[in-house]
């Protein structure tokens, strides 16, 4: 049942093969045995995770099933969920019971979907490895001793351990895709503004979008028919009409034209992950689709932009941290300043620390002009920069990741180092494109990711062309040994 | 432009974050190196390229003037660290 679809699992479903409480409980049974070896789960709630499934074989018995009802998705901790234990993997947030839900949470538990738990991330989605999490790193299961990627990590080895049906995760500067391609599977960050960003704990507001973490381009279409849609509680949500990701899927690819960055191919990609790309290139050639020659030159400019941007939005969101209507209080302060001041020194981890002082100093008295102005200028000529591009091009192709998966603490010391992880997915966040990670093949053993980057609104092309070459390759059903 | 610790602490403390001295010392370090990678973008002229805060120039929406929220002060009060009386408590703040 586990490498089964989604819709496959709805068949299974439909045709009462098996009830959403079995079902429910193999997924439960397979945390129990692996979680300890992946850390891939914060929080589990097994009586109201058992309860929506009851809930869901109801209504499948009355018929009122949608393809979701009794699926069982795991939620990444970012996302508040009513009477949820909701950390976003911070100390600060460590006894935070969240008194309302997110509207992803909403939209699952209108479509009946069973939620399994809240998965481990990087604290307030701030890495590429999810070593930052104060709950524990999370071990990629291709290799215990690499990280899964980040920051949606303990969705991304859930996915690809199959301790659930399918996941949700956050994508800021990569979160999403990064570990899709890391892992091994498949995941979409929509356009910005798609997916309603209520009671998602907020890291940089601009930037930040949900999407589908998943074993195939077919069930992160059917998770987006779920999540994406107009939501007036999100002042950024955009009020685009519904869509059914799933109509486009089986479309022929003759004729797509395909643009490949030369930025994204220059010096800094790891050798044997070009390869990997390369035969994905001459696949989808195969499937009949034109490749020509882009540039985006100003892609190179986008992680000083990023890091700027990021932080200085960051710095303003978690100032709402004060141990005072909610999150971590010192248990020892003089008076009001040395509580917001210890509290938020305890609470907080390094990254972010680091994070909120580059923000704050970014955004301070003199420097405004200098930085978080100069960078929303430069966004608007790297965002121009795929303007011109898809005058010559339907979609952009490139690897997600210059590298597989690194060592755990390879990277810890070196923030720039860990940034660097993120040189190919940041420019899409900026620009506000929707990218998605398909599982390509292996290098030395670890999975390499085919990065997709479509234009506003071209989810349902993007799933198209992900799917049609899933039909012809097996990457995305290849499982991790030692996971069966 | 290069950091120096009374920087740091300066920062820190405008971001209501304690710091001591040796934690300054090694945060220094640490910022020196995203600071150096931030600083690539003064080579890129910018004048006059209006600034981008969303894709797709979207106008605030606005609406009625009207309550849509119930209260929920009780729930909401259930995360808070001190609470007496549904006010929230903080070290006293006025003699």
């Amino acid at each position: 049942m586990i490498n089964q679809s989604l819709k496959q699992l709805s068949q299974m479903l439909a045709n009462k093969e098996v009830s959403s409480v079995e079902m429910t409980q193999t997924f439960l049974d397979r945390i129990l045995k692996y979680n300890p070896d992946i850390n891939a789960y914060i929080t589990q709630d097994k009586d109201k995770s058992l309860a929506q499934a009851k809930a869901a074989d109801d209504s499948i018995a009355a018929g009122t099933a949608t393809p979701l009802t009794g699926i069982p998705i795991a939620q990444k901790d970012i996302f508040c969920a009513k009477g949820w234990r909701t950390t976003c993997g911070s100390k600060m947030l460590e006894t935070f019971i969240a008194p309302y839900d997110a509207n992803v949470i909403t939209q699952f538990n209108n479509a009946g979907s069973v939620n399994l738990g809240k998965t481990n991330m990087d604290e307030f989605a701030m890495g590429s490895s999810n070593e930052t999490s104060y709950f524990g790193g999370v071990n990629n299961p291709w290799d215990l001793e690499r990280v899964p990627g980040g920051s949606s990590g303990g969705s991304a080895v859930a996915v690809a351990a199959r301790l659930c049906a399918a996941a949700t995760g956050t994508d800021t500067g990569g979160s999403i895709r990064q570990p899709a391609a890391l892992c091994g599977f498949t995941g979409l960050k929509p356009t910005y503004g798609l997916v309603s960003r209520y009671g998602m704990i907020a890291f940089a507001s601009s930037l930040d979008q949900a999407g589908p973490m998943a074993k195939s381009a077919e069930d992160c279409a059917m998770m987006m028919n779920v999540m994406a849609g107009f939501d007036e509680r999100d002042s950024t949500s955009l009020n685009h009409p519904k869509e059914d990701y799933t109509s486009r899927l089986n479309q022929p690819l003759a004729g797509l034209k395909v643009g490949l960055p030369k930025e994204y191919f220059a010096e800094g990609l790891d050798a044997g992950v070009a390869k990997v790309i390369d035969e994905a290139i001459a696949e989808y050639k195969k499937l009949g689709a034109e490749f020509v020659d882009i540039s985006l030159p100003n892609a190179s400019l986008s992680i000083p932009v990023y890091y700027v941007l990021a932080p200085a939005e960051a710095s303003t969101n978690l100032s709402r941290y004060d141990g005072v209507r909610y999150g971590h209080r010192a248990a020892e302060y003089d008076d009001l300043m040395g509580m917001y001041m210890k509290s938020r020194a305890e609470g907080f981890g390094d990254e972010v620390k680091r994070r909120i002082l580059i923000g704050t100093y970014v955004l301070s008295a003199g420097y405004y002009d200098a930085y978080y102005l100069k960078a929303q200028q430069i966004r608007r000529l790297i965002a121009q920069d795929f303007t011109e591009a898809y005058k010559k091009c339907d979609i952009i192709m490139g690897p997600t990741v210059p590298s597989t998966a690194f060592k755990i603490g390879e990277k810890t010391d070196d923030p720039v180092a860990m940034y660097l992880q993120d040189i190919y997915t940041i420019a899409a966040n900026l620009a506000g494109l929707p990218g998605i990670s398909i599982p390509a093949g292996f290098s030395n053993g670890l999975p390499v990711g085919l990065q997709i980057i479509g234009n506003y609104f071209d989810e349902a092309r993007m799933l198209n062309a992900g799917h049609a070459y899933q039909q012809v390759t097996d990457w995305h059903t290849a499982m991790p040994k030692g996971i069966a | 432009m290069a950091l120096t610790i009374p920087d740091i602490k300066r920062i820190a403390h405008l971001a209501r974050i304690e710091i001591d001295d040796s934690a300054a010392d090694k945060t220094l370090n640490k910022l020196a190196g995203i600071l150096t990678l931030i600083e690539e973008m003064q080579a890129v002229d910018t004048t006059g390229i209006t600034p981008m805060s969303h894709s797709q120039d979207v106008v605030q929406r606005l609406r009625e003037d009207v309550v849509t929220a119930t209260n929920q002060r009780e729930v909401f009060q259930e995360n808070a660290p001190a609470v007496d009386s549904g006010l929230y408590l903080v070290p006293k703040v006025i003699e």
